[in-house]
Protein backbone atom coordinates (compact mmCIF):
# COMPACT_ATOMS: atom_id res chain seq x y z
CA UNK A 1 0.00 0.00 0.00
CA UNK A 2 1.53 3.50 -1.14
CA UNK A 3 1.33 6.45 1.27
CA UNK A 4 -1.00 9.15 -0.52
CA UNK A 5 0.63 12.40 -0.08
CA UNK A 6 -1.23 15.37 -0.92
CA UNK A 7 0.86 18.88 -1.84
CA UNK A 8 -1.90 21.63 -1.32
CA UNK A 9 -1.93 25.82 -0.31
CA UNK A 10 -5.37 27.42 -1.20
CA UNK A 11 -3.26 30.13 -2.43
CA UNK A 12 -1.73 29.17 -5.98
CA UNK A 13 2.13 30.90 -6.78
CA UNK A 14 3.10 29.52 -3.46
CA UNK A 15 5.63 26.54 -4.57
CA UNK A 16 3.19 23.79 -4.69
CA UNK A 17 4.51 22.30 -7.94
CA UNK A 18 8.53 23.28 -7.19
CA UNK A 19 7.76 21.18 -3.31
CA UNK A 20 5.97 18.29 -5.78
CA UNK A 21 9.05 17.61 -7.95
CA UNK A 22 11.44 17.70 -5.15
CA UNK A 23 10.16 15.73 -2.55
CA UNK A 24 8.66 13.36 -5.43
CA UNK A 25 12.68 13.47 -6.23
CA UNK A 26 13.96 13.34 -2.59
CA UNK A 27 11.59 10.04 -2.06
CA UNK A 28 13.00 8.46 -5.02
CA UNK A 29 16.61 8.95 -4.54
CA UNK A 30 15.84 7.42 -0.87
CA UNK A 31 15.25 4.16 -2.68
CA UNK A 32 11.11 4.94 -2.87
CA UNK A 33 9.07 3.99 -5.51
CA UNK A 34 7.36 7.11 -5.84
CA UNK A 35 4.89 8.82 -8.43
CA UNK A 36 4.20 12.92 -8.98
CA UNK A 37 0.83 13.16 -10.26
CA UNK A 38 -0.26 16.60 -11.35
CA UNK A 39 -3.81 17.45 -10.82
CA UNK A 40 -3.81 20.92 -12.08
CA UNK A 41 -5.77 19.73 -15.17
CA UNK A 42 -5.49 22.54 -17.90
CA UNK A 43 -2.63 24.74 -16.34
CA UNK A 44 -0.21 21.55 -16.52
CA UNK A 45 2.97 22.81 -15.10
CA UNK A 46 4.58 19.50 -13.39
CA UNK A 47 6.15 17.95 -16.58
CA UNK A 48 7.94 21.40 -17.25
CA UNK A 49 9.25 21.35 -13.81
CA UNK A 50 10.44 18.38 -14.21
CA UNK A 51 11.59 17.92 -17.66
CA UNK A 52 9.66 15.75 -19.08
CA UNK A 53 7.28 17.96 -21.20
CA UNK A 54 8.45 16.45 -24.63
CA UNK A 55 7.89 13.13 -23.36
CA UNK A 56 4.40 13.30 -22.81
CA UNK A 57 1.84 11.29 -25.17
CA UNK A 58 -1.23 10.22 -22.86
CA UNK A 59 -2.24 11.88 -19.50
CA UNK A 60 -4.20 11.51 -16.20
CA UNK A 61 -7.43 12.56 -18.18
CA UNK A 62 -7.01 9.52 -20.69
CA UNK A 63 -6.40 6.99 -18.10
CA UNK A 64 -9.73 8.05 -15.79
CA UNK A 65 -11.75 7.82 -19.04
CA UNK A 66 -9.75 4.63 -19.88
CA UNK A 67 -8.80 5.92 -23.31
CA UNK A 68 -5.07 5.05 -21.80
CA UNK A 69 -3.54 2.35 -19.58
CA UNK A 70 -1.27 3.62 -16.88
CA UNK A 71 1.83 2.16 -18.04
CA UNK A 72 0.99 4.71 -21.43
CA UNK A 73 0.71 6.98 -19.32
CA UNK A 74 2.93 6.91 -16.81
CA UNK A 75 6.69 9.09 -17.72
CA UNK A 76 9.89 7.33 -15.97
CA UNK A 77 12.00 10.46 -14.98
CA UNK A 78 15.60 10.03 -17.06
CA UNK A 79 18.04 11.39 -14.06
CA UNK A 80 16.49 9.44 -11.24
CA UNK A 81 15.68 5.91 -10.79
CA UNK A 82 11.94 5.03 -9.05
CA UNK A 83 10.39 8.22 -10.03
CA UNK A 84 8.05 8.79 -12.22
CA UNK A 85 5.40 11.55 -13.31
CA UNK A 86 1.81 11.27 -14.14
CA UNK A 87 1.12 14.37 -16.58
CA UNK A 88 -1.94 16.86 -16.10
CA UNK A 89 -4.42 17.36 -19.56
CA UNK A 90 -4.19 20.42 -21.09
CA UNK A 91 -6.98 20.60 -23.34
CA UNK A 92 -8.97 19.62 -20.42
CA UNK A 93 -10.86 20.63 -16.86
CA UNK A 94 -11.42 19.91 -13.39
CA UNK A 95 -14.85 18.36 -14.28
CA UNK A 96 -13.14 15.66 -16.12
CA UNK A 97 -11.24 14.69 -12.69
CA UNK A 98 -14.24 12.07 -11.28
CA UNK A 99 -14.03 10.41 -7.58
CA UNK A 100 -14.43 7.17 -8.99
CA UNK A 101 -11.52 7.77 -11.66
CA UNK A 102 -9.37 9.13 -9.24
CA UNK A 103 -9.83 6.58 -6.98
CA UNK A 104 -9.21 3.64 -9.48
CA UNK A 105 -5.97 5.33 -10.65
CA UNK A 106 -4.24 5.75 -7.07
CA UNK A 107 -5.69 2.19 -6.44
CA UNK A 108 -3.73 0.85 -9.40
CA UNK A 109 -0.96 3.17 -8.69
CA UNK A 110 -0.80 2.08 -4.91
CA UNK A 111 -0.26 -1.90 -5.84
CA UNK A 112 3.42 -0.82 -7.08
CA UNK A 113 4.67 2.23 -5.44
CA UNK A 114 5.75 3.09 -2.31
CA UNK A 115 4.70 7.27 -2.27
CA UNK A 116 2.01 8.65 -4.70
CA UNK A 117 2.33 12.42 -4.40
CA UNK A 118 -0.58 14.70 -5.62
CA UNK A 119 0.25 18.10 -6.69
CA UNK A 120 -2.84 19.83 -6.15
CA UNK A 121 -4.02 22.78 -8.11
CA UNK A 122 -4.57 26.37 -6.66
CA UNK A 123 -7.76 27.19 -4.82
CA UNK A 124 -10.44 24.67 -2.60
CA UNK A 125 -12.63 23.79 -5.77
CA UNK A 126 -12.89 20.33 -7.47
CA UNK A 127 -9.50 19.89 -8.65
CA UNK A 128 -8.18 20.84 -5.44
CA UNK A 129 -10.85 18.67 -3.43
CA UNK A 130 -10.44 15.54 -5.79
CA UNK A 131 -6.38 16.09 -4.95
CA UNK A 132 -6.71 16.14 -1.49
CA UNK A 133 -9.60 13.44 -0.75
CA UNK A 134 -7.59 10.76 -0.63
CA UNK A 135 -4.87 11.73 1.07
CA UNK A 136 -3.11 10.05 3.95
CA UNK A 137 -0.90 13.28 3.94
CA UNK A 138 -0.76 16.27 3.42
CA UNK A 139 2.38 18.79 2.86
CA UNK A 140 0.71 22.32 3.23
CA UNK A 141 2.70 24.58 1.38
CA UNK A 142 3.09 28.25 2.52
CA UNK A 143 4.48 31.18 2.11
CA UNK A 144 5.11 33.87 5.03
CA UNK A 145 2.58 36.36 4.20
CA UNK A 146 -1.04 36.66 6.17
CA UNK A 147 -3.10 36.16 2.73
CA UNK A 148 -0.96 32.60 2.30
CA UNK A 149 -1.68 31.53 5.81
CA UNK A 150 -5.16 32.35 6.04
CA UNK A 151 -5.61 30.11 3.06
CA UNK A 152 -3.72 27.72 3.76
CA UNK A 153 -5.66 27.90 7.44
CA UNK A 154 -8.77 26.83 5.04
CA UNK A 155 -7.08 24.06 3.39
CA UNK A 156 -6.35 22.33 6.18
CA UNK A 157 -9.51 22.76 7.10
CA UNK A 158 -10.91 20.91 3.74
CA UNK A 159 -8.59 18.39 4.71
CA UNK A 160 -9.79 17.05 8.04
CA UNK A 161 -13.39 18.08 6.78
CA UNK A 162 -14.05 16.74 3.48
CA UNK A 163 -10.80 14.11 2.78
CA UNK A 164 -11.66 10.51 2.84
CA UNK A 165 -10.06 9.96 6.13
CA UNK A 166 -12.24 12.70 7.88
CA UNK A 167 -15.19 11.08 6.37
CA UNK A 168 -14.14 7.52 8.28
CA UNK A 169 -13.62 9.16 11.33
CA UNK A 170 -9.76 9.50 11.13
CA UNK A 171 -7.25 12.54 11.10
CA UNK A 172 -4.89 13.15 7.49
CA UNK A 173 -1.30 14.00 8.93
CA UNK A 174 -0.67 17.67 8.24
CA UNK A 175 2.79 19.25 7.80
CA UNK A 176 3.78 22.83 7.32
CA UNK A 177 6.37 23.33 4.32
CA UNK A 178 7.31 26.85 4.38
CA UNK A 179 8.82 27.92 1.41
CA UNK A 180 10.22 31.48 0.15
CA UNK A 181 11.64 32.33 3.53
CA UNK A 182 13.71 35.17 3.56
CA UNK A 183 15.67 36.12 7.26
CA UNK A 184 16.74 39.34 6.54
CA UNK A 185 12.75 40.58 5.00
CA UNK A 186 11.80 38.53 8.91
CA UNK A 187 14.52 40.65 10.71
CA UNK A 188 13.18 43.60 8.93
CA UNK A 189 9.75 43.06 9.91
CA UNK A 190 8.75 42.86 6.08
CA UNK A 191 7.48 39.19 6.61
CA UNK A 192 6.08 36.58 9.07
CA UNK A 193 8.53 34.80 11.12
CA UNK A 194 8.61 30.76 10.96
CA UNK A 195 7.31 30.98 15.07
CA UNK A 196 4.44 33.42 13.83
CA UNK A 197 2.98 31.35 11.16
CA UNK A 198 3.61 27.94 13.42
CA UNK A 199 0.86 29.77 16.05
CA UNK A 200 -1.73 30.62 13.54
CA UNK A 201 -1.48 27.21 11.58
CA UNK A 202 -0.62 25.25 14.67
CA UNK A 203 0.84 22.32 12.64
CA UNK A 204 4.07 20.44 12.73
CA UNK A 205 6.95 22.31 10.75
CA UNK A 206 8.48 19.92 7.85
CA UNK A 207 10.63 22.42 7.11
CA UNK A 208 11.94 26.07 5.65
CA UNK A 209 12.94 26.70 2.11
CA UNK A 210 15.06 29.43 1.73
CA UNK A 211 14.04 32.25 -0.92
CA UNK A 212 16.82 31.03 -3.26
CA UNK A 213 17.44 32.07 -7.45
CA UNK A 214 18.55 28.36 -7.39
CA UNK A 215 14.53 27.63 -7.52
CA UNK A 216 13.84 29.81 -10.82
CA UNK A 217 16.88 28.50 -12.20
CA UNK A 218 15.96 24.48 -11.67
CA UNK A 219 12.33 24.91 -12.51
CA UNK A 220 13.63 26.84 -15.46
CA UNK A 221 15.85 23.90 -16.49
CA UNK A 222 13.51 21.28 -15.91
CA UNK A 223 15.67 20.14 -12.93
CA UNK A 224 14.07 19.45 -9.60
CA UNK A 225 15.78 22.01 -7.51
CA UNK A 226 16.59 19.11 -4.83
CA UNK A 227 18.72 17.96 -7.42
CA UNK A 228 21.12 21.13 -7.04
CA UNK A 229 23.00 20.03 -4.12
CA UNK A 230 25.00 23.05 -3.77
CA UNK A 231 22.62 25.50 -3.00
CA UNK A 232 20.27 26.05 -0.12
CA UNK A 233 17.02 25.78 -1.12
CA UNK A 234 17.87 22.23 -2.42
CA UNK A 235 19.50 21.36 1.13
CA UNK A 236 16.53 22.60 2.92
CA UNK A 237 14.42 20.38 0.66
CA UNK A 238 17.04 17.32 1.76
CA UNK A 239 16.16 18.15 5.12
CA UNK A 240 12.05 17.94 4.84
CA UNK A 241 12.54 14.16 2.73
CA UNK A 242 14.62 12.95 6.14
CA UNK A 243 11.85 14.50 8.53
CA UNK A 244 8.87 13.14 6.46
CA UNK A 245 10.53 9.79 6.56
CA UNK A 246 11.10 10.01 10.37
CA UNK A 247 14.38 11.81 11.01
CA UNK A 248 14.83 14.80 13.64
CA UNK A 249 16.88 17.38 11.93
CA UNK A 250 17.56 20.40 13.07
CA UNK A 251 15.66 23.64 10.81
CA UNK A 252 18.55 25.26 8.86
CA UNK A 253 18.21 28.64 7.06
CA UNK A 254 16.58 30.61 9.61
CA UNK A 255 18.74 33.54 10.26
CA UNK A 256 20.50 35.93 7.98
CA UNK A 257 23.60 34.30 6.78
CA UNK A 258 26.89 36.30 8.05
CA UNK A 259 28.71 38.04 5.46
CA UNK A 260 32.49 36.95 5.36
CA UNK A 261 35.47 38.80 5.21
CA UNK A 262 35.78 40.04 1.51
CA UNK A 263 31.77 40.42 0.95
CA UNK A 264 32.04 43.16 3.99
CA UNK A 265 34.83 44.91 2.25
CA UNK A 266 34.14 44.62 -0.85
CA UNK A 267 30.72 45.41 -0.13
CA UNK A 268 28.98 42.55 -1.83
CA UNK A 269 25.20 41.12 -1.24
CA UNK B 1 -53.76 51.81 28.78
CA UNK B 2 -53.84 50.85 32.26
CA UNK B 3 -57.29 50.33 32.99
CA UNK B 4 -57.37 46.95 32.02
CA UNK B 5 -60.20 44.97 34.44
CA UNK B 6 -58.46 41.62 33.83
CA UNK B 7 -55.87 39.39 32.26
CA UNK B 8 -56.76 35.88 30.62
CA UNK B 9 -53.66 33.78 31.68
CA UNK B 10 -53.83 29.90 31.67
CA UNK B 11 -52.39 28.01 34.76
CA UNK B 12 -52.30 24.79 35.75
CA UNK B 13 -53.68 23.55 39.54
CA UNK B 14 -52.70 20.28 40.81
CA UNK B 15 -56.23 19.21 42.03
CA UNK B 16 -57.52 16.29 43.71
CA UNK B 17 -59.46 13.76 41.57
CA UNK B 18 -61.71 11.37 42.84
CA UNK B 19 -61.90 8.37 40.30
CA UNK B 20 -64.90 6.80 40.38
CA UNK B 21 -65.14 2.63 39.74
CA UNK B 22 -68.23 2.65 40.74
CA UNK B 23 -70.85 4.01 42.33
CA UNK B 24 -73.19 3.00 45.43
CA UNK B 25 -74.43 5.31 47.82
CA UNK B 26 -73.46 3.27 51.01
CA UNK B 27 -69.93 2.09 50.01
CA UNK B 28 -68.91 5.60 48.94
CA UNK B 29 -70.39 7.63 51.70
CA UNK B 30 -68.52 5.11 53.92
CA UNK B 31 -65.22 4.61 51.99
CA UNK B 32 -64.71 8.73 51.38
CA UNK B 33 -65.31 9.17 55.15
CA UNK B 34 -62.27 6.78 55.62
CA UNK B 35 -60.21 9.00 53.92
CA UNK B 36 -61.51 11.97 55.26
CA UNK B 37 -60.98 10.94 58.65
CA UNK B 38 -57.36 9.90 57.49
CA UNK B 39 -56.58 13.68 57.28
CA UNK B 40 -59.15 15.89 57.67
CA UNK B 41 -57.46 18.62 56.75
CA UNK B 42 -56.12 17.93 53.81
CA UNK B 43 -59.90 17.56 52.53
CA UNK B 44 -61.02 20.68 54.01
CA UNK B 45 -62.82 22.80 51.73
CA UNK B 46 -60.77 21.02 48.81
CA UNK B 47 -61.70 21.14 45.46
CA UNK B 48 -62.47 17.83 43.57
CA UNK B 49 -62.78 16.81 40.28
CA UNK B 50 -64.66 13.23 39.78
CA UNK B 51 -63.39 11.14 37.21
CA UNK B 52 -65.80 8.41 35.33
CA UNK B 53 -62.76 7.75 33.12
CA UNK B 54 -62.29 3.81 35.01
CA UNK B 55 -65.78 4.22 35.57
CA UNK B 56 -67.37 0.50 35.19
CA UNK B 57 -68.95 0.16 31.88
CA UNK B 58 -72.93 1.14 31.85
CA UNK B 59 -73.10 1.44 35.27
CA UNK B 60 -75.74 4.37 36.40
CA UNK B 61 -74.89 6.95 38.60
CA UNK B 62 -77.00 9.07 40.43
CA UNK B 63 -74.88 12.46 40.60
CA UNK B 64 -76.96 14.27 43.06
CA UNK B 65 -76.05 11.67 45.81
CA UNK B 66 -72.71 11.72 44.82
CA UNK B 67 -72.21 15.36 45.17
CA UNK B 68 -74.34 15.40 47.83
CA UNK B 69 -72.08 12.98 49.83
CA UNK B 70 -68.73 14.81 49.00
CA UNK B 71 -70.63 18.50 50.45
CA UNK B 72 -70.78 16.35 53.19
CA UNK B 73 -67.23 15.68 54.38
CA UNK B 74 -66.77 19.47 53.25
CA UNK B 75 -65.23 18.97 49.94
CA UNK B 76 -66.07 21.21 46.41
CA UNK B 77 -66.62 19.15 43.92
CA UNK B 78 -65.92 21.76 40.60
CA UNK B 79 -66.03 19.44 37.73
CA UNK B 80 -67.06 15.57 36.13
CA UNK B 81 -64.32 14.32 34.07
CA UNK B 82 -64.42 12.00 30.94
CA UNK B 83 -67.98 11.64 31.28
CA UNK B 84 -69.40 8.73 29.35
CA UNK B 85 -71.95 9.15 26.65
CA UNK B 86 -74.89 7.59 28.26
CA UNK B 87 -74.61 9.84 31.15
CA UNK B 88 -73.89 13.08 29.61
CA UNK B 89 -77.24 14.49 30.20
CA UNK B 90 -77.38 13.29 33.70
CA UNK B 91 -74.01 15.29 34.20
CA UNK B 92 -75.66 18.51 32.78
CA UNK B 93 -77.73 18.89 35.35
CA UNK B 94 -75.39 18.92 37.95
CA UNK B 95 -74.15 22.51 36.60
CA UNK B 96 -70.63 21.23 37.02
CA UNK B 97 -68.34 22.04 34.46
CA UNK B 98 -67.89 18.80 31.95
CA UNK B 99 -63.88 18.22 30.96
CA UNK B 100 -62.50 16.03 28.86
CA UNK B 101 -60.47 12.46 29.52
CA UNK B 102 -56.78 14.05 30.34
CA UNK B 103 -53.74 12.04 28.01
CA UNK B 104 -51.69 12.71 30.86
CA UNK B 105 -51.20 9.68 33.13
CA UNK B 106 -51.85 11.14 37.08
CA UNK B 107 -49.91 10.52 39.97
CA UNK B 108 -51.60 8.68 42.51
CA UNK B 109 -52.01 11.51 45.60
CA UNK B 110 -50.69 10.23 48.86
CA UNK B 111 -52.73 11.65 51.45
CA UNK B 112 -51.16 13.48 54.57
CA UNK B 113 -51.26 11.58 58.01
CA UNK B 114 -53.51 12.67 60.16
CA UNK B 115 -52.62 15.61 62.44
CA UNK B 116 -53.81 15.74 65.99
CA UNK B 117 -56.96 18.76 65.28
CA UNK B 118 -56.58 21.75 66.85
CA UNK B 119 -59.24 24.26 64.87
CA UNK B 120 -56.71 27.52 64.19
CA UNK B 121 -54.19 25.85 61.95
CA UNK B 122 -54.57 26.66 58.37
CA UNK B 123 -55.74 24.30 55.82
CA UNK B 124 -52.75 23.15 53.78
CA UNK B 125 -52.38 24.51 51.02
CA UNK B 126 -52.94 21.77 48.21
CA UNK B 127 -52.79 23.71 44.73
CA UNK B 128 -49.51 24.07 43.55
CA UNK B 129 -48.04 24.04 40.06
CA UNK B 130 -47.77 20.71 38.49
CA UNK B 131 -46.38 21.47 35.07
CA UNK B 132 -43.05 23.09 35.48
CA UNK B 133 -41.06 23.73 32.54
CA UNK B 134 -38.95 20.95 32.82
CA UNK B 135 -35.19 22.27 31.78
CA UNK B 136 -33.65 19.82 29.30
CA UNK B 137 -30.02 20.32 29.67
CA UNK B 138 -28.75 19.77 26.34
CA UNK B 139 -25.19 17.90 26.01
CA UNK B 140 -22.08 20.29 25.71
CA UNK B 141 -20.26 19.87 21.90
CA UNK B 142 -16.47 19.51 22.92
CA UNK B 143 -14.08 19.93 20.08
CA UNK B 144 -10.38 18.94 19.73
CA UNK B 145 -9.26 20.05 16.34
CA UNK B 146 -8.80 23.13 15.57
CA UNK B 147 -11.70 25.07 14.07
CA UNK B 148 -9.70 26.52 10.48
CA UNK B 149 -10.66 29.51 8.72
CA UNK B 150 -14.26 29.05 6.55
CA UNK B 151 -15.27 26.42 9.62
CA UNK B 152 -18.40 27.25 11.25
CA UNK B 153 -19.69 24.89 14.77
CA UNK B 154 -22.75 25.03 16.30
CA UNK B 155 -23.76 23.43 19.65
CA UNK B 156 -27.41 23.37 20.78
CA UNK B 157 -25.96 23.26 24.41
CA UNK B 158 -22.37 25.01 25.81
CA UNK B 159 -19.67 24.32 23.13
CA UNK B 160 -16.15 23.81 24.47
CA UNK B 161 -13.34 24.11 22.05
CA UNK B 162 -10.23 22.49 22.96
CA UNK B 163 -7.74 24.46 20.33
CA UNK B 164 -7.88 27.37 18.36
CA UNK B 165 -10.28 29.07 16.70
CA UNK B 166 -8.33 30.64 13.12
CA UNK B 167 -9.37 33.65 11.89
CA UNK B 168 -12.49 33.41 9.58
CA UNK B 169 -13.55 30.56 11.51
CA UNK B 170 -17.26 30.74 13.42
CA UNK B 171 -18.27 28.93 16.50
CA UNK B 172 -21.58 29.59 17.83
CA UNK B 173 -23.95 28.02 20.91
CA UNK B 174 -27.22 28.29 22.73
CA UNK B 175 -25.45 28.39 25.82
CA UNK B 176 -22.20 29.33 26.84
CA UNK B 177 -18.62 28.88 24.24
CA UNK B 178 -15.37 28.08 25.79
CA UNK B 179 -12.39 27.98 23.91
CA UNK B 180 -8.91 26.93 25.38
CA UNK B 181 -6.63 27.97 22.62
CA UNK B 182 -6.52 30.97 20.92
CA UNK B 183 -9.71 32.65 19.61
CA UNK B 184 -8.72 34.33 16.48
CA UNK B 185 -12.14 34.05 14.42
CA UNK B 186 -16.10 35.01 15.67
CA UNK B 187 -17.46 33.20 18.49
CA UNK B 188 -20.98 34.15 18.99
CA UNK B 189 -22.95 32.56 22.38
CA UNK B 190 -26.52 32.27 23.21
CA UNK B 191 -27.33 32.55 19.65
CA UNK B 192 -31.08 31.84 20.47
CA UNK B 193 -31.22 34.53 22.89
CA UNK B 194 -29.58 33.65 26.37
CA UNK B 195 -28.27 36.90 27.59
CA UNK B 196 -26.88 34.90 30.25
CA UNK B 197 -24.65 33.15 27.82
CA UNK B 198 -20.90 33.48 28.33
CA UNK B 199 -17.52 33.47 26.54
CA UNK B 200 -14.76 32.05 28.01
CA UNK B 201 -11.26 32.08 26.34
CA UNK B 202 -7.19 31.24 26.83
CA UNK B 203 -6.48 34.18 24.15
CA UNK B 204 -8.62 37.01 23.13
CA UNK B 205 -7.71 37.80 19.49
CA UNK B 206 -11.26 37.75 18.46
CA UNK B 207 -12.73 39.45 15.38
CA UNK B 208 -16.29 39.21 16.41
CA UNK B 209 -17.91 38.75 19.87
CA UNK B 210 -21.57 38.22 20.40
CA UNK B 211 -23.71 37.09 22.81
CA UNK B 212 -27.48 36.87 22.48
CA UNK B 213 -26.97 39.32 19.04
CA UNK B 214 -24.88 42.00 21.33
CA UNK B 215 -21.69 42.04 19.39
CA UNK B 216 -18.47 43.89 19.12
CA UNK B 217 -15.19 43.87 16.83
CA UNK B 218 -12.04 43.04 17.40
CA UNK B 219 -11.36 47.04 17.55
CA UNK B 220 -13.21 47.64 20.01
CA UNK B 221 -11.80 44.62 21.85
CA UNK B 222 -8.12 45.98 22.30
CA UNK B 223 -8.72 47.62 24.97
CA UNK B 224 -9.13 44.86 27.62
CA UNK B 225 -7.30 41.28 27.85
CA UNK B 226 -6.67 41.70 24.43
CA UNK B 227 -4.47 38.78 23.72
CA UNK B 228 -5.20 37.27 26.84
CA UNK B 229 -6.96 35.38 29.02
CA UNK B 230 -10.92 36.87 29.55
CA UNK B 231 -14.40 35.76 30.58
CA UNK B 232 -17.03 38.11 28.35
CA UNK B 233 -20.54 38.27 29.65
CA UNK B 234 -23.81 40.47 28.80
CA UNK B 235 -24.59 42.70 31.63
CA UNK B 236 -27.61 44.98 30.86
CA UNK B 237 -27.31 45.06 26.77
CA UNK B 238 -23.46 45.90 26.96
CA UNK B 239 -20.88 43.24 26.35
CA UNK B 240 -18.55 43.10 29.27
CA UNK B 241 -14.78 42.18 28.77
CA UNK B 242 -12.81 40.42 32.15
CA UNK B 243 -9.80 39.08 32.81
CA UNK B 244 -9.80 35.70 33.71
CA UNK B 245 -7.78 35.31 36.23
Amino acid sequence: MAKIIVVTSGKGGVGKTTTSAAMGTGLALQGFKTVVIDFDVGLRNLDLIMGCERRVVYDFVNVIKQEANLNQALIKDKRTENLYVLPASQTRDKDALTQEGVEAVLNELSETFDYIICDSPAGIEKGAQMALYFADVAIVTTNPEVSSVRDSDRILGILQSKSRRAERGEVVEEHLLLTRYNPSRVEAGEMLSVADVEDILAIPLLGVIPESEAVLKASNAGVPVILDAESDAGQAYDDAVQRLLGKELEHRFLQVPKKGFFQRILGGR
Amino acid sequence: MNDASFQLKGSAVSIVVIELYQFSVDSFAEQLGQKVRQAPQFFQQSPVVISLEKLTEDQPVDFTALLDICREFHLQPMALRAVPEHLVAAARETHLALIPATQRNDTELETPQAEPASSDTQPEVVVKKIVEERLVRRPTKVITRPVRSGQQVYSDGDLVVMAQVSAGAEVLADGDIHIYGTLRGRALAGVQGDTNAKIFCQNLSAELIAIAGNFILSDSLQEKCWQDAAYISLEEDSLQVQPLS
